[in-house]
């Protein structure tokens, strides 16, 4: 309960000799080596021996299974199985560990593992950031003149790949685990090993994806492409295992979630009590546990055609390249509304905060969060418009994915009308939501043009594509993100954060972003074509302002990290428990949560939204006080 | 920051301004400047503009879909410049607003208006589609086909250039594309190795090119002029240089361009492909040397 129940940790020799991080990288470096060396013996001729002529790539896979094999023992996943088969009673100990050492091992405390992702998925999201700003260095001219052709591939490749594998996660992963028990009134998540899980394998997938550059890169962009997945050299391996990595972290999570939320919400939390938060995390999470098994699926194929010499996307073998474009899409596009759904839910639920309001139409924005995530199936071919594959089925097509903005619509009325007749406070958060509003605004509507077959036909695989995915992307998710750490940090950390460097990173944050991706809808419609590093030499000034905005954006970024650090490590001004004098339960309860949330578990008799209703209702219950099942 | 005093009263509704009436009105006025203005001014500028049917028909779609999106952004400007200006806390001290939860007439209104902008824009681009196809490739089994005769050519995307062969001029190859003016031209794009997309930017054309599919697509071209052609369609390594000028001339030039170009490639004819006149397929769909797995 307290930190007294704790046991002394040991000393810190003996605690390095445990299950922990650096266990796990000694022993996935030694696994990794296993594989690499056992796959000899299975297959003969390697990558050393044939140079670029052929490769064994089933050294490759491998090694990296053998890698997060080793990874995951060295980490004690396999503890706690063993203990069970040789008879020892279930329980969770791995949440007792004290001090800072728990946050580098296996640890089942929600908000250790909510910690551990918003410093690990904020990591890969540096990396991936990085790679932006290296493709803009090259953009700056007309011609291929800072990287070989290929490194450039691949540094597009990382960049997308990264972003879209981490940043799936990466609300869900921080937010959703360290708060989705919280505000359902529970002190843990349904299958805390999963949960931890989760992240370890999101970490070794993003170390894999690093190291393509050891096997010469990928090609392919974020997409994979077959064949050109299949002929390309052996990169793409690390593409395809830290997706499926990727993918399986998912699945896990998004099960974990369901579980959590179906059967752990303590008493009185009806379905129209619970914070839209937690559904927007229980509509992603949908999303994931459906989608992410087709990404594994296709990968897996993918693998096949690469070692096994299967055909599945190989034409003149009898495959098709149809195959991996629909199945990957059938991913695909649930993937783009899991990285947007959890910024919707987070808007809603900060509006009614900072404006003072009920959150107006509680079941129509419960209504259109669901109504995303249904109709978000059915949309996938029109990345395919001008494939080839079912011409006739194009009109459908184009209907679903504009009737995709009814429920998105529903979302915008919800939070407009929580505004209304509000008391609005412009605080660091509330700015990020209000420009949501914004970039989602220009993000949506530019999806119009590329919903629409005629339009499309000029803006497909243009910077126009490109720009409208940032826009909804950068502008919906990554913005929402930054909401949800002014807004949860301090009760995550119990420090608090700047006030005053916040609104700086803010409105610089905003003005770089769209003076960057703004431009590249001119660009994609003046014919500038997606992931090449040359183009015509007209758009030349285009292009040199997007690259100096977006090395700004970079700058901007950088406040954050700073304002981050300085507030974490060095000032350290313990956060009230309540800064936002908020109605929501995480705030109700001291900064930062302690070990067990609640000492009793509370009973909820309405939703946080209260506002202007009269006094907020007592969530945490008295310890004597009759209270719900413990 | 100050807490809030959670016994305190919510704010009075003593605020009897309409702001509604008025966020409606400034709406109105403001939609009803800016939208003429966007389709009269800016819809022509939007690309690829009109070297062909099809890109012209592009155009007029761009405009539409640009006249129909602006109101809506005219009520987000106009709202939130009305709101965050008129619904700011007035002191540091938390004070709560109304507590106003629904409003059914307001969720039926946006409700309706957005599915008829969703189903009028859903209607307008299947009309659009279906005249000529509006450019895009469509298969190998086309549902919008432009009535009468057709110029064929073929589209062969390979890592990294295309080439491209008249069967009406007995399976001549040539990597220059030219094109007949004021003709409808019927492309049949496929590739040999990985997915390319064959985009003839200022035709308003694209159709991805995949190995062992006929992707055809329809262009009617208008007067002579130079168009470009590039890769779409991330192919490996030298993809942004998969980039060529095609031209659209009068038939005289054509004709003077297809004898020198049968001429200058007399020397390879015996290993191409039988054409169709021989009793050949109309379309290959591979080459001599078979596409190699590892040509990456």
């Amino acid at each position: 309960m307290t930190e007294a129940a704790i046991a002394p940790p040991p000393p810190l020799w003996r605690r390095l000799l445990g299950f922990n991080l650096l266990t796990g990288i000694v022993l996935g470096i030694g696994g990794w080596y296993v594989g690499w060396y056992g796959a000899h013996a299975i297959s003969g001729p390697s990558i050393e021996y044939f140079g670029d002529t052929d490769y064994n790539e089933l050294s490759v896979y491998l090694a990296y299974i053998g890698g997060v094999i080793g990874f995951l023992v060295g980490l004690g996943f396999l503890n706690y199985p063993f203990a069970r088969l040789r008879g020892y009673p279930p329980s969770l100990r791995e949440k007792e560990t004290g001090g800072w050492t728990r946050y580098f091992g296996l640890c089942t405390d929600h908000k250790v593992v909510g910690i551990q992702y918003l410093w690990g998925i904020g990591l890969f999201f540096f990396i991936g950031g990085l790679n932006a700003m290296l493709i803009r260095t090259e953009q700056l001219s007309p011609h291929s003149q800072s990287f070989p052709m290929g490194t450039y591939l691949t540094i597009v490749g990382m960049h997308g790949t990264m972003m879209m594998g981490m940043m799936t996660s990466g609300i869900l992963g921080p937010f959703a685990n360290y708060l989705v028990p919280i505000m359902i009134g529970a002190r843990r998540m349904a299958f805390p090993r999963i949960e931890a899980l989760t992240f370890w394998l999101l970490m070794a997938a993003g170390a894999i994806l690093t190291t393509t550059i050891f096997f010469g890169g990928f090609p392919t962009g974020w997409t994979g492409y077959a064949p050109l997945q299949t002929e390309a050299n052996a990169g793409i391996d690390n593409y395809i295992l830290f997706f499926a990595l990727v993918g399986i972290s998912m699945t896990l999570l998004g099960l974990n979630m369901i579980a959590t939320i179906l059967t752990m919400r303590a008493p009185g939390l009806t379905w129209t009590r619970l914070p839209i938060f937690v559904w927007g995390v229980l509509s992603t999470a949908v999303l994931m546990v459906l989608a992410a098994p087709v990404l594994v699926a296709v990968l897996a194929m993918g693998a096949l055609d690469r070692t096994a010499q299967t055909s599945f996307f190989n034409a003149a073998a009898g495959g098709s390249s149809y195959l991996y474009e629909n199945l990957f899409w059938v991913f695909g596009h649930p993937e783009v509304y899991i990285l947007a759904l959890p910024g919707f839910a987070i808007v809603l639920e900060l509006l009614p905060v900072f404006s003072r309001k009920p959150l107006w139409g509680y079941r129509l924005a419960v209504a259109g969060l669901l109504g995303v995530s249904l109709l978000s199936w059915f949309v996938w071919q029109h990345h395919l418009f001008v494939s080839g594959i079912n011409g006739d089925l194009r009109p459908f097509y184009m209907l679903s994915t504009e009737l995709i903005s009814i429920p998105t619509g529903f979302t915008f009325l919800c939070g407009m009308m929580t505004l209304w007749r509000g008391s609005i406070r412009f605080t660091v958060p509330m700015l990020f939501c209000l420009a949501w509003f914004f970039n989602f605004l220009i993000g949506g509507l530019s999806g119009v043009f590329l919903s629409d077959v005629p339009s499309d036909v000029t803006t497909h695989g243009s910077f126009f594509s490109m720009a409208h995915f940032h826009y909804t992307i950068m502008g919906g998710l990554v913005f929402t993100f930054f909401a949800a750490i002014y807004y949860w940090l301090p009760k995550m950390t119990g420090w608090e954060l700047n006030e005053r460097l916040g609104k700086i990173h803010f409105w610089t944050m905003f003005v770089f972003f769209n003076s960057t991706f703004a431009p590249l809808f001119a660009a994609g419609f003046l014919g500038q074509s997606r992931r090449a590093p040359v183009y015509t030499g007209n758009l030349k000034f285009l292009n040199d302002w997007v690259s100096i905005s977006a090395f700004l954006l970079g700058i901007s970024m950088l406040v954050f990290l700073y304002n981050l650090v300085r507030s974490v490590a060095f000032v350290k001004k313990p956060a009230e428990a309540n800064p936002w004098s908020s109605r929501s339960i995480e705030f109700q309860l001291p900064s930062p949560v302690p070990v067990h949330n609640f000492d009793r578990i509370p009973v909820f008799s309405s939703d946080p939204y209260g506002y202007g209703e009269g006094p907020a209702p007592s969530w945490v219950v008295p310890a004597g006080a009759p209270a719900g099942r413990e | 920051m100050a807490t809030a005093d959670p016994n305190a009263a919510a704010a009075p509704p003593n605020d009897s301004t309409n702001h509604g009436l008025r966020v409606v009105v400034a709406w109105f006025v403001l939609s009803a400047i800016a939208t003429p203005l966007v389709a009269i001014f800016v819809g022509r500028l939007i690309p690829p503009g009109n070297a062909s049917v099809q890109g012209t028909e592009q155009v007029f779609d761009n405009t539409w879909m640009l006249s129909v999106i602006t109101p809506v952004i005219c009520l987000l400007v106009v709202f939130f410049a009305y709101g965050l200006g008129s619904f700011r806390a007035t002191s540091d001290a938390v004070v709560d607003g109304p507590p106003l939860r629904n409003d059914a007439r307001i969720q039926v209104l946006w409700m309706v208006g957005t599915s008829v902008i969703v189903l009028f824009l859903a209607g307008f681009g299947t009309y659009e589609l279906l005249q000529n196809g509006a450019g895009g490739g469509q298969g190998p089994n086309p549902i919008a086909v432009p009535s009468g005769s057709k110029f064929q050519v073929q589209v062969v995307a390979q890592q990294w250039q295309f080439t491209y062969r008249y069967p009406s001029l007995g399976g001549m190859e040539s990597n220059q594309l030219y094109l007949p003016a004021d003709t409808d031209v019927e492309l049949h794009v496929t590739s040999l190795d990985a997915i390319h997309s064959f985009w003839a930017y200022e035709l308003g054309v694209k159709a991805d090119a995949n190995p062992g599919v006929d992707n055809v697509v329809f262009v009617k071209t208008k007067g002579p002029g130079v168009f470009h052609v590039r890769c779409a369609e991330l192919c490996g390594l030298w993809h942004p240089y998969m980039f060529n000028n095609g031209h659209v001339v009068d038939s005289g030039q054509f004709q003077a361009w297809a004898a020198k170009q049968q001429k200058l490639y007399a020397a390879i004819k015996p290993f191409m492909d039988k054409p169709e006149s021989d009793g050949g397929a109309p379309y290959s769909k591979t080459y001599f040397p078979a596409p190699d797995r590892r040509a990456g």
